[in-house]
């Protein structure tokens, strides 16, 4: 691992962003108008605060999911995957700088989400809120972890969007957002517990409702981002240096 | 008995070239792409690989930069096996659809595969200034021309301080001014001891070549200099000396 390399691509990740300023105001600003619109669409305070903390995970995750497994199709496409093969740089620094510099855009999304939850829109939380940020950023790491990996299966960029429903909607459709996961059918919940976005948005929960946190928050913090981990080196193992 | 012999003369064989293909084949699918090539490139030369488009010539600079899975034989570029470690940042390579990052301007481009490259500071204005592109230094790449783009992609290669390029399809789609220029600085860089393997489908750019590889479905038709060529065909032009070879492969079949 070579810390230099990941920095590098990091900044030229955040550089290409930069060129791209519509880009940079969607990622910023698409989840907090997303959560603005839903505090009127229940109309109390109440409803929204009870649904809001879910939606932290579930933006962060989904968006970065799509943007980091276009960009990586783009770089396999683009041949410049290729080229930085023949480079000295390793295939986990080429990852880790994804997931640093998308890791920096999340917290940024997150920051400015979370502010207009608190201040505007009367989402209440009893914990504290850097550690609703960590697990938020936690969330869209492993968004991009997926991102990266998933998008070694993908050809096109067409087949690289199929896969949001295909892999994201799941886990939002049976993360306890729609209905309790201990109400679902046995199969449904057992699928909805290996689904690590179920417990990242568990854990969202218990930081809004508690102060104090016990030993399945820290479960959770451990799931979320053991699952980013191993997507990670999943996406390491994916990339080739040599392909036919 | 045989182990040593051989040692010996991959030892020979390391002092004077710099790549050398033993064997090489390459298979897509059911298609075999190359068919058991062997070949050496000279330290220093600088080889052309000719060919029509579709004969292997992408597969084979593919093999030797090492990015190519290959079905058997061997590649060996400076010494070690293709692809190998202590080779990444020993070879430039150019690939023939530019792979530069069209959202970013030519330097930023430049200055991360110099970071990556672990090349000195000043290298990416050097680059730029020797792909004659210092007035789009910050332009965006994807707003380049085309011949600009392909000026960008082949300076990612000069970054460094590579002892071979591997150059697909550098020339295509410049002026001749332009495309004067860079084969003087093909030349250049030969002189000071860099070895060039530098494709294309035109013949007129064959002769600019010290050696030259003619290719053609995944063989290699001759490997000579273009004199050699022209006296051993006795065509005038280089074009007529790779019908004959052709003629010649078809008659032996």
């Amino acid at each position: 691992m070579n810390v230099t390399f990941a920095l590098a691509t990091a900044r030229r990740i955040l550089t290409q962003l930069r060129h791209d300023r519509r880009t940079v105001a969607m990622l910023v600003l698409v989840p907090s108008l997303l959560l603005i619109l839903l505090r009127f669409v229940f109309n109390t305070e109440m409803a929204f605060s009870a649904a809001a903390p879910a939606l932290l995970a579930v933006f962060p995750f989904a968006i970065m999911f799509i943007v980091t497994s276009i960009t990586t199709l783009r770089e396999r496409t683009s041949a410049t995957l290729e080229r930085l093969m023949t480079m000295p740089i390793g295939k986990f620094d080429l990852l880790l700088g994804y997931a640093i510099a998308f890791g920096l855009v999340a917290v940024l999304q997150v920051a400015v989400a979370t502010a207009i939850s608190l201040t505007w829109l009367g989402l209440e939380i009893d914990g504290s809120v850097l550690l609703l940020l960590l697990i938020a950023m936690l969330d869209a790491l492993l968004g991009t972890a997926l991102g990266l990996f998933v998008s070694a299966f993908a050809r096109t960029e067409f087949q690289a969007v199929q896969f949001m429903p295909l892999i994201v909607m799941p886990q939002i459709l049976l993360c306890g957002l729609f209905a309790p996961r201990e109400t679902m059918t046995p199969v449904l919940e057992w699928l909805s517990n290996v689904m690590p976005l179920s417990y990242a948005v568990e854990a969202l929960e218990s930081v809004t409702r508690s102060n104090e946190l016990g030993g399945t928050f820290a479960r959770d913090l451990v799931i979320v981002a053991g699952s980013g981990v191993l997507a990670l080196i999943l996406g390491a193992a994916t990339l080739r240096r040599r392909t036919p | 008995m045989t182990a040593s012999l051989n040692a010996r003369r991959i030892k020979h064989v390391t002092n004077s070239s710099a790549v050398v293909v033993e064997d090489l084949r390459v298979r897509r699918g059911t298609h075999t792409v190359l068919h058991d090539l062997g070949f050496e490139v000279p330290r220093g030369s600088v080889t052309g690989l000719l060919g029509p488009s579709g004969c292997g010539k992408t597969t084979l600079m593919r093999s030797i930069v090492g990015v190519q899975i290959v079905e058997s034989g061997t590649v060996t570029v400076l010494g070690h096996p293709a692809g190998s470690t202590p080779l990444r940042d020993k070879i430039g390579y150019a690939t023939q659809n530019p792979s530069v990052y069209a959202d970013l301007t030519v330097s930023e481009a430049l200055r991360y595969f110099a970071s990556i490259l672990r090349a000195p500071a000043g290298d990416v204005t050097r680059v730029i200034d020797e792909v004659n592109l210092g007035t789009h230094a910050d332009h965006i790449v994807g707003e380049l021309s085309g011949g600009q783009l392909t000026r960008a992609n082949l300076a990612v290669a000069l970054l460094g301080k590579p002892e071979l390029l591997v150059l697909d399809e550098p020339t295509v789609g410049l002026d001749p001014v332009l495309r004067e220029d860079l084969w003087l600085l093909f030349h250049r860089l030969a002189a000071d001891g860099v070895t060039l393997l530098v494709s294309s489908h035109v013949m007129d750019e064959a002769a600019r070549c010290g050696r030259l590889l003619l290719m053609r479905e995944g063989r290699i038709l001759a490997d000579d200099t273009p004199a050699a060529l022209r006296t051993s065909t006795g065509a005038d032009d280089l074009e007529q000396a790779f019908l004959s070879l052709v003629r010649r492969q078809e008659t032996l079949a």
